[in-house]
């Protein structure tokens, strides 16, 4: 956290010994593209000493530039007032207040994160309710996006290390329609969705199926599932490029402020999504007979072929099926937090995690993993830097594995 | 086209630093995955524990360079250990998900904010070889027709010589009743069990070998960029060498040496042909090409050779198609 500080080097220092913070404010609109970035005039920031004395303050003119002189070296807090921002600009969590030390004659570039995401609240209570609606979102799209992981590994056996790319796709396609064809997001969700399915039609009529009939074994086609993935990736990365990039439609929306939780439209609408379709996957399941197919696959593929079920077939259906679920967890996903080409494969061990706590392969249990690692993330957040929220998933994923490796939801003989 | 160029460029890389490091990475995933069976996708892991060991010693606890060097090995060494033993009991895929997900942690870990002053956060840590470099005996510009520099031919003098080493430590040990029992429990382990074998021993003890020779991958890593940082030991590092490793020959002491010479030779010689060909404007302007995109490429090329391999040759160059190891068990 120390960039080169010759971009905002303005203004002659006047007492050689003495140092400065300095820095440049700029609401990023919660994206990474600079060309929506407006600089925050009139912001104020504060600077103490170790024991809390006044150091310094200023405010940040008309380019968003700050610079504090300081009367040497030290340990300084900075704090960010958060009342002087412009309505809509908010800072992220933790990020209004900068440690920082100084050496002589030293100047420290100060980053204060200003972007979207609204966390106005501050005490332990009000943030982990928020994170634990927040983690209700993250986790029922979770466990959308995990339905056809679970159910792919459970009909044929393999370990699809490409499902986070599944993910991505959707959320890339949406994009295309939405951005490039000027389509409106639902029409083009809707779409997405239905291309991202042909897609896991496709790779099984013409990819994963041939190899299956052709006897190789489940670790090989792990292995070729992760060159796929790795393939995939970066042709995402190619053709899409590194940045993040935000939807033309319900970009910016109001938030409706329930007390001490508040929440965009758009999420409230995208959670009852979620809720619909898990629940039409759960019906599907119990009473269709393509469904009770699919769970009789997974308990026995043999038996279920012995008693006349087109095994084929019915997996066709459970990559068209689990392809589309992903691509919809991937646009409900980009909704809130914009399209990424790495969101998809940076999403894949918790993806993993939530079909392992759940049971590898039982049919429900990814709805329940997926929902119960994605809120342990968000609330995890609460205590730990944001940057290691996914390790708690992880360790989830491998403490469950030790001591109940059939998940919540797996029977015993299956894991063998 | 300066043809020239492209092929010192490949045999530079076919011999320098890059192929010695996946080399040594790979020969550590053979005796996991080729010779135990056993699924380890954690083994950038091993080479951010050596790496890691030496660099932190040296720059945060001021240890001398040669010190420091075992505390790299020995970090591989416990971190086998912490990770072996509540994992090694556990189905092939699952401990492929587990080990992907342990060197997934220790990444996000090292990177993070509150430890920048130990491990040096995401900017990493500098200057940890200079003990080294300081006793290269050659100068001069450059002493072979590809041109390396002299620091790189000090480097690759010792390092090579250390990949013959693990090759040789591991064709004695298959030799070996050890190895024996080893390649008995990659066939059928609860036959193994049933001779009275400790079978999770001789796993930990095969799971601390590779990972010393993925702990000395790290460190020459490390010197070969004089710098450690910890997104160089995510995921790619692993499947790289994963690459590497089924390209020479799974379960063949050579294979991964030769997987590496040839297959970081091929990434090289496509990333200068395809930069050259642009420059000369041989690339028709309809392709969406451009040199700042070629490193996207080289990687989009690792996946597809993965693919094509596992597909039409599990065995690689050298392997014996009835010895591969990754398949059902």
């Amino acid at each position: 956290m120390d960039p080169p500080t010759t971009s905002t080097s303005t203004g002659p220092v006047a007492d050689p010994t003495a140092g400065a913070a300095r820095g440049t404010l700029i609401d990023r609109k919660g994206t990474a593209e600079d060309d929506d970035d407006v600089p925050i005039e009139g912001a104020r920031i504060t600077v103490v000493g170790r024991n809390g004395e006044d150091a310094g303050e200023a405010e940040t003119d008309s380019a968003g530039r700050f610079r504090i002189p300081l009367a040497g070296e030290g340990t300084y807090t900075a704090t960010l007032d958060e009342g002087s921002l412009p309505d809509g600009v908010s800072v992220a969590d933790g990020g209004g207040r900068i440690e920082f030390s100084l050496g002589p004659g030293q100047s420290r570039t100060l980053l204060f994160e200003l972007n979207a995401a609204t966390r106005r609240t501050e005490g332990k209570g009000d943030l982990f309710l928020q994170a634990l609606v927040d983690g209700t979102y993250f986790g029922l799209l979770l466990a959308l996006a995990s339905v056809g992981l679970s159910l792919i590994y459970g009909t044929t056996g393999l370990v699809n290390f490409a499902h986070g790319e599944l993910v991505t796709m959707g959320a890339i396609f949406a994009y295309w329609f939405n951005q490039s064809l000027g389509w409106p997001l639902i029409l083009s969700g809707v779409l997405a969705v239905a291309a991202t399915g042909a897609v896991g039609w496709l790779l099984d009529a013409g990819f994963w199926g041939p190899l299956r009939r052709r006897g190789t074994g489940n670790t090989a086609l792990m292995v070729i599932s992760i060159g796929l993935a790795l393939a995939v990736l970066n042709l995402y990365l190619y053709v899409f490029g590194g940045r993040t990039r935000p939807y033309a439609d319900y970009r910016a929306q109001a938030a409706i402020d329930f007390g001490t939780v508040s929440l965009p439209p758009k999420r409230i609408i995208g959670a009852l999504l979620c809720v619909f379709f898990l629940v039409a996957v759960a019906t599907a399941l119990q009473r269709t007979r393509t469904g009770k197919a699919m769970r009789a696959i997974s308990d026995s593929p043999d038996l279920a072929a012995s008693s006349g079920i087109n095994v084929d077939r019915v997996i066709r259906f459970v990559w068209l099926f689990g392809a589309g679920l992903a691509a919809l967890g991937g646009i409900l996903f980009s909704l809130s937090q914009d399209v990424n080409f790495e969101q998809g494969s940076s999403m894949l061990l918790l993806l993993f995690a939530a079909i392992t706590l759940g049971g590898l392969g039982a049919a429900y249990g990814a709805l329940i993993g997926g929902f119960v690692i994605g809120l342990f993330v968000s609330v995890s957040a609460v205590w730990v830097p944001t940057e290691l929220k996914n390790v708690g998933a992880l360790v989830v994923l491998i403490l469950v594995l030790l001591v109940r490796p059939q998940g919540i939801l797996g029977t015993r003989e299956r894991i063998g | 086209m300066d043809w020239a160029l492209i092929f010192r460029s490949t045999g530079q890389a076919a011999i320098g630093p890059d192929a010695c490091y996946y080399a040594l990475a790979a020969s550590g995933l053979n005796v996991h995955i080729g010779y135990t069976g056993l699924l380890n996708f954690g083994q950038a892991a091993f080479g951010a524990a050596g790496a890691y060991g030496l660099a932190v010693a040296v720059v945060t606890y001021g240890v001398s360079f040669w010190a420091a060097l075992f505390v790299g090995l020995l970090g591989s060494v416990v971190l086998a250990l912490v990770l072996g033993f509540p994992t090694l009991r556990l189905r092939s895929d699952y401990l492929a998900i587990v080990t992907l997900a342990a060197a997934e942690i220790i990444r996000l870990v090292v990177r993070s904010v509150r430890y920048t002053a130990t491990l040096g956060g995401t900017d990493g840590l500098q200057a940890f070889g200079d003990a080294f470099f300081r006793l290269n005996p050659f100068d001069g510009a450059s002493y072979t027709p590809l041109q390396f520099r002299p620091d790189q031919v000090w480097l690759l003098v010792c390092a090579w010589p250390l990949v013959a080493l693990c090759c040789l430590l591991t064709f004695l040990l298959m030799r070996s009743p050890w190895g024996r029992v080893v390649k008995a429990i990659r066939e059928d382990e609860d036959a193994v069990r049933s001779l009275g074998k400790n079978t999770y021993w001789y796993k930990m003890q095969s799971l601390m070998l590779g990972g010393a020779f993925g702990a000395v991958a790290g460190i020459v890593f490390a010197m070969s960029k004089q710098s450690v940082n910890p997104d160089d030991y995510g995921t790619r590092f692993t499947f790289t060498a994963l690459a590497v490793m089924i390209l020479g020959g799974t379960a063949r002491v050579i294979g991964p040496v030769v997987g590496a010479v040839i297959f970081i030779g091929i990434l090289q010689f496509l990333d200068v042909l395809l930069r050259q060909a642009i420059d000369a404007g041989l690339v028709p302007g309809w392709l969406p090409i451009d040199v700042n995109k070629v490193a996207i490429i080289r990687l989009i090329f690792v996946g597809i050779a993965l693919v094509l391999l596992m597909i039409f040759r599990p065995q690689g160059i050298l392997g014996d198609r009835r010895e591969v190891a990754i398949r059902d068990r």
